[in-house]
């Protein structure tokens, strides 16, 4: 009895600021939106759902250690083996000379746009710079395949055969001016996040421009640089078209730069593009890669995360 | 913002006189060092672009839009199914990913509660989402949807598994841009009566396009370029037909150059570098859009 009159009473008698009648279009479009952002959520969970079937059913037949630690990987033979050191070994191998290259470049580059170019020339320098970020990387395993491995053979200084024609140093050392734009604009907007009074306290003391970029800037934005290195990492571990063009498809664990090898993304690629049938082993081993992949890109994807994280909460 | 840099840029120049007239030679190596490394990506880039139109150049002409792909005759060999199948690819991705994303930015800078947890992790999964490798795009589009969901090796597929891969690139930008939008708007049309919907439709989005605009562009000049997910998804080399539905077979730029890198005789190399001049093109193509749109709308707040 009393309830139903209570409630208007409280609408007008209080003069409450709450919307006098509820909108259900409102509602409804709120409800629309949120359904489009559970697309992002959706897409995690459906790569999860797509790698876990075919992977659990390849472990039925290999062993999870006999896969770890196996160090013959002849999957598509007819008496296959499956151990992924080799694939492992080529991505480590070939991720570390790209690193090693995109590293201090892509800081050192970052540290020029951030504490040392004139506001004019960043505006015009970084733009250029993010070009090679846009390039696609079919374009970089060409000009790794066609241009910088025939370079490498003419101008082998160190005796011996010299590298193949596919090998993987061309395909690092290309990876690894891939990554530069990557390593470099996250670097850079890092560095820009310290606040200048943290500069002008270094230059008040008398330090030249050097001391406070290598002693203050860098110390101060180092979660956010490391997070870029861990990011760019992450992207040479996945990345693909360079590895499978310049690199080639030949497991090998050697850790021989010189060498032909294949890598765990070229090795999906390679076996996916033939026709395999649904049913067949082949087709469940790319999963089982794939998923090995995954985990590996995510862990460091948290740790970047993470990481960038923890600057912003330092000087916002 | 700028001026601040500025100001940061400027100000040592004054302030390491009061350090002392010392000549440091460190200082200027170390300056020459690291606009070394800027300097090798430029060049870098520079030789690539040089290399890559030299190569092409006996190549490029109009054979290689009015014919189709020849495994024998590379002579002869063409790119127009590659071209035509990369237009269908892209329009439909366009047409997947930018809805949704788009809104999805709106929900999360509009709507969502950053304290809630579900909210925080669809912002955590966007971020990890964006660093995933392409390939395993290609893995879930292969195992989901050209399998289970039997869609087949189709353009339909094609776009969906390129939607998916550029949806967090999508919402980052357009989230971006949003954001920019001063918060005394939306106040004032509140404070006026409209509703939050009404708010976001009538103030924040038209002041927000441009941006939208250019973050959607650069996204799908992104897609343009992947190849990687689309090689698992069944973008045959040799494709002697142009796409005629979204159940059509198809191949793209990427994949026919990707095809013809891996042959081993020389015409194909000049025909795989005029390929990407012209995948090139188009990519500076719809980067200058972008630049275009952003200088000739942004609005300064």
């Amino acid at each position: 009895m009393t309830a139903p009159a209570a409630k208007p009473a409280a609408g007008t008698g209080s003069r409450s600021l709450r919307q006098a009648h509820p909108r259900y279009a409102e509602q409804l479009v709120k409800a629309l939106l949120m359904i489009a952002a559970l697309v992002s959520v959706a897409t995690t969970i459906g790569i999860v759902i797509a790698l876990i079937p075919p992977t659990v059913d390849f472990f039925q037949r290999v062993g999870v250690w006999e896969f770890l630690s196996g160090t013959v990987w002849t999957a598509l033979f007819a008496e296959p083996e499956y151990g992924v050191l080799p694939l492992l070994a080529a991505t480590l191998l070939i991720t570390g000379i790209a690193v090693a290259v995109a590293i201090p470049v892509g800081l050192g580059a970052a540290i020029y746009l951030s504490e040392y170019a004139h506001p004019r020339t960043r505006k015009l320098l970084k733009p250029t710079l993010e070009v090679l970020a846009g390039i696609p990387t079919v374009v970089y395993g060409f000009f790794a395949l066609a241009f910088v491995t025939p370079r490498l053979q003419d101008w082998w200084p160190f005796g011996g055969d010299g590298p193949e024609i596919k090998n993987a140093l061309s395909a690092g050392l290309v990876m690894g001016v891939m990554i530069v734009p990557t390593i470099a604009s996250l670097a850079e907007d890092a560095m820009a996040a310290v606040p200048r009074s943290l500069r002008d306290g270094a230059y008040a003391l008398g330090s030249g421009r050097r001391t406070v970029a290598v002693r203050v800037v860098v110390p101060a934005a180092l979660s956010g640089i490391v997070a870029a290195f861990v990011l760019g990492i992450s992207r040479a571990i996945g990345e693909t078209m360079i590895v499978l063009i310049a690199a080639g498809a030949r497991p090998d664990l050697s850790w021989n730069p010189l060498h032909e090898m294949q890598t765990m993304t070229a090795f999906i690629a390679g076996a996916a593009s033939g026709d395999v049938s649904t049913a067949s082993f082949e087709y469940k081993t790319i999963f089982a890669v794939g998923a090995y992949l995954f985990v590996l890109t995510f862990v460091m994807n948290v740790i970047s995360i993470r990481l960038v994280r923890k600057y912003r909460e330092v000087y916002e | 913002m700028s001026t601040e840099r500025e100001a940061i840029a400027e100000a040592p120049a004054s302030t390491s006189g009061l350090a002392g007239p010392r000549f440091r030679p460190g200082e200027s190596a170390f300056r020459w060092m690291l606009f070394a490394c800027l300097a090798i990506g430029i060049v870098f880039l520079g030789v690539l672009l040089t290399y890559v139109l030299v190569e092409a150049w006996p190549r490029l002409d109009s054979r290689l839009w009015t014919n189709f792909p020849s495994i024998r005759r590379p002579e002869r060999a063409g790119a127009q199914s590659a071209i035509s199948g990369t237009i269908w690819v892209i329009a439909f991705t366009g047409l997947f990913c930018l809805p949704v994303g788009i809104m999805a930015a709106i929900y999360l800078e509009e709507y969502a509660d950053p304290d809630r947890w579900y909210n925080r992790l669809i912002e955590l999964n966007i971020q990890n989402l964006a660093a995933v490798p392409s390939i395993i795009y290609g893995i879930l589009g292969l195992g989901l949807l050209a399998r289970q969901l039997g869609l087949g090796t189709t353009v339909l597929t094609a776009s969906l598994t390129l939607s998916l891969l550029v949806l967090p690139v999508v919402i980052i930008a357009s989230r971006e841009a949003i954001r920019a939008v001063p918060q005394s708007i939306r106040q004032a049309s509140l404070a006026l009566g409209a509703t939050q919907w009404q708010t976001i439709r009538r103030q924040v989005l038209p002041a927000a396009v441009p941006g939208i605009a250019t973050g959607s562009i650069l996204a799908l000049s992104r897609a343009i370029g992947e190849a990687a997910p689309v090689i698992l998804l069944g973008a045959v080399t040799y494709v002697a037909f142009n796409p005629e539905g979204l159940d059509s077979a198809y191949t793209v730029l990427p994949v026919q150059i990707y095809g013809w890198i891996s042959q081993s005789r020389e015409e194909f190399h000049h025909l795989a570098a005029a390929a990407i001049v012209i995948l090139l093109v188009l990519l500076l193509l719809m980067n200058a859009a972008a630049i275009w749109l952003r200088n000739r709308y942004s609005k300064r707040w």
